[in-house]
């Protein structure tokens, strides 16, 4: 399933964003703070409508669909995940079934299945019955990923998937979602993440793409000094052969 | 492959060991009370009465007191919890906050202005007996309606908005009863007013019964059928909407759905608290967060809850009855304690 945002703008905020994730791609977009990104994929999980643009799936007009119609085909992590009363993780993971429910469904055989292997695939099948407000982040993060699929989602938008996990966690979560994610539009901080774990990078720079491409060719020393203002060499990861960025601060930089 | 453990134990018994303490609780709150009626002539009389059955006429006093006075009190004690108890698990969810309960909005308080009104000033006299249930009603619906409009944002209706603006209304409200109150012209009509406002079934008369228990039963059917929806809610507003709610239009709807609950309630029985804080609390300590399972067992035990919160208040200082939101709280409080800590209930945090 290709996901497609086409001349997508928010008054103010985003100016005319236009780019793709093809099938089975994980696409990253990363940017300054503020840059527009997290507003960008608000507007493809439709808590914002974009004031102008349109955001395509397979070619079909994804903010003219029934949300819950959108919310079969699409997923999202997002930042406010904010969890108020008792729920256990499986109650979370199965809460991704709604968009497939009427009023008075009963949960199928199926409905728990899907929930048991979601769990299997993040590894958190032991936190089944475990509260989800006693969570560490990273078993929270793994759990709503598995919520995630659990709606069978054509595309998943994920929104800094990594923040506030160490870094096992950090590049547990993104192997996690290059293994078992269908198309993936991911928002991150970590320009090395980025570089290591994405198909293709989407540079935004005060509300524009300024950038596009495999990360070998987006993420340049001059691109980096150019949005960020940091000076950076690349290098070549000695394993995986990734290009990696070292960053050195401007003042202490000779 | 190991199983994974996705379901939760079956409600039904449960529910079923609830349905009868229920039908327990009915008898139990008719036959209980200054005149004490034993158990046997209690069933037969409401045999009789729902059968067309005939009885001697030298227990014609006894069948007053059980048909007349004491089983529309206990019908509509079972509503009113039943009510409350479901109002509250949905306020909760809509305004995604714990500590919050049917009088959050600052419905009661509105509803309190129009009852001391009645109580103390004698508006509506013409009237008679069910002047304060629709002086009641009527300003819950006015302080409703304020509530909506100045809580409302081009964006809908943002928790934590709905959250400040009831409260801060029903300081406003609570303000202008209690200024009633103390400008009533004699004691009594204070005392009434008083005891409105904590709450009373006193004087319930068939008359009040169809109206709240037809509005309890339809809110709760309504409340069901979007049980997916409150635990979507629970997630947080984006979220929500990523598993396809419409969260604007859905919040719009409770609101609308729970300050008709709560007004018509507090109008025939006085803003009785706790009921709806604790009983959802004490519901999910059992059964667990998930609305589809809270929604079935919290109007069940709210209703037998609060049948017995009134016999309390019929018997405990009889011939006088006390206040309903003084007994809830009574039994309420070291009851929730006591679960809170046996259970390790997480309460919204950690």
């Amino acid at each position: 399933m290709e996901l497609g945002l086409d001349g997508v703008s928010v008054d103010g905020i985003v100016h005319d964003v236009t780019l793709s994730a093809a099938s089975g791609q994980v696409v990253g977009i990363v940017g300054p703070n503020g840059s527009g990104k997290s507003t960008t994929l608000r507007c493809v999980y439709r808590a914002l409508r974009p004031s102008g643009g349109a955001v395509l799936l397979d070619g079909q007009d994804l903010l003219a669909m029934p949300l819950k119609e959108s919310a079969r085909r699409l997923a999202a992590l997002t930042q406010d995940s904010h969890v108020e009363f008792d729920f256990t993780v499986a109650e979370v993971v199965a809460m991704g079934r709604l968009p497939h429910k009427g009023a008075f469904d009963r949960d199928t055989d199926r409905d728990h299945d899907l929930v048991a292997r979601s769990l299997r695939q993040v590894d958190a099948e032991h936190l089944a019955g475990r509260t989800f407000l006693t969570l560490s982040g990273g078993e929270r993060q793994r759990v709503l990923i598995a919520r995630a699929l659990v709606q069978e989602p054509d595309v998943l938008v994920l929104d800094e998937p990594t923040n506030h996990l160490d870094i096992r966690h950090q590049l547990d979560v993104l192997a996690l979602v290059r293994r078992v994610g269908p198309t993936v539009l991911t928002v991150l901080h970590d320009l090395n993440l980025a570089a290591a774990y994405c198909d293709r990078v989407h540079v935004l720079d005060g509300g524009r793409v300024v950038a596009g491409g495999a990360p070998a060719d987006v993420l340049t020393p001059d691109l980096v000094l150019a949005v960020f203002g940091v000076r950076a060499h690349l290098v070549v990861h000695p394993t995986s052969g990734a290009p990696q960025l070292l960053f050195g601060h401007p003042e202490v930089s000779p | 492959m190991t199983t994974v453990h996705t379901r939760r134990r079956a409600l039904h018994p449960l529910v079923t060991g609830l349905l009868v303490a229920l039908a327990a609780s009915i008898v139990c709150g008719v036959a209980l009370g200054p005149v004490p009626i034993p158990f046997p002539r209690v069933l037969t009389f409401l045999q009789a009465a729902t059968t067309g059955g005939t009885i001697p006429a030298t227990d014609a006093g006894q069948y007053h007191i059980v048909w007349d006075i004491r089983l529309p009190r206990v019908l509509l004690a079972a509503v009113v919890g039943a009510g409350l108890s479901v109002v509250g698990v949905a306020i909760q969810a809509m305004v995604r906050n714990a500590l919050a309960d049917p009088y959050v909005l600052g419905i009661s308080s509105g509803a309190s202005v129009g009852a001391t009104a009645v109580a103390t000033l004698g508006l509506f006299a013409s009237l008679g007996v069910y002047a304060l249930s629709v002086a009641a009603f009527l300003s819950a619906l006015a302080a409703t309606a304020l509530v909506y409009l100045a809580a409302r944002t081009r964006g809908g209706l943002t928790p934590l908005r709905l959250v400040l603006t009831g409260t801060a209304m029903a300081y406003g409200f609570s303000a202008l009863a209690m200024l009633l109150v103390f400008q009533a012209p004699h004691g009594e009509a204070a005392r009434a007013a008083m005891f409105w406002l904590l709450g009373s079934l006193g004087g319930v008369t068939w008359g009040s019964l169809p109206v709240a228990a037809a509005v309890t039963v339809a809110g709760t059917g309504y409340l069901l059928a979007n049980a997916r929806r409150l635990n979507g809610l629970s997630m947080g507003d984006e979220t929500a909407t990523t598993l396809g709610i419409d969260v604007t239009r859905t919040r719009r709807h409770l609101f609308v759905v729970t300050a008709a609950m709560t007004g018509v309630l507090v109008a025939v029985s006085g803003a009785v608290g706790f009921v709806g804080l604790m009983l959802p609390h004490l519901v999910r300590m059992v059964v667990g967060a998930d609305h589809r399972r809270v929604l079935v067992v919290a109007p069940l035990a709210g209703a037998s809850f609060l049948i017995w919160v009134d016999v309390a208040a019929r018997l405990l200082a009889a011939p006088e009855e006390l206040p309903l939101g003084v007994i809830t709280a009574a039994l309420g409080v070291p009851c929730f304690v006591f679960l809170m800590r046996r259970r390790g209930y997480v309460f919204g945090g950690k």
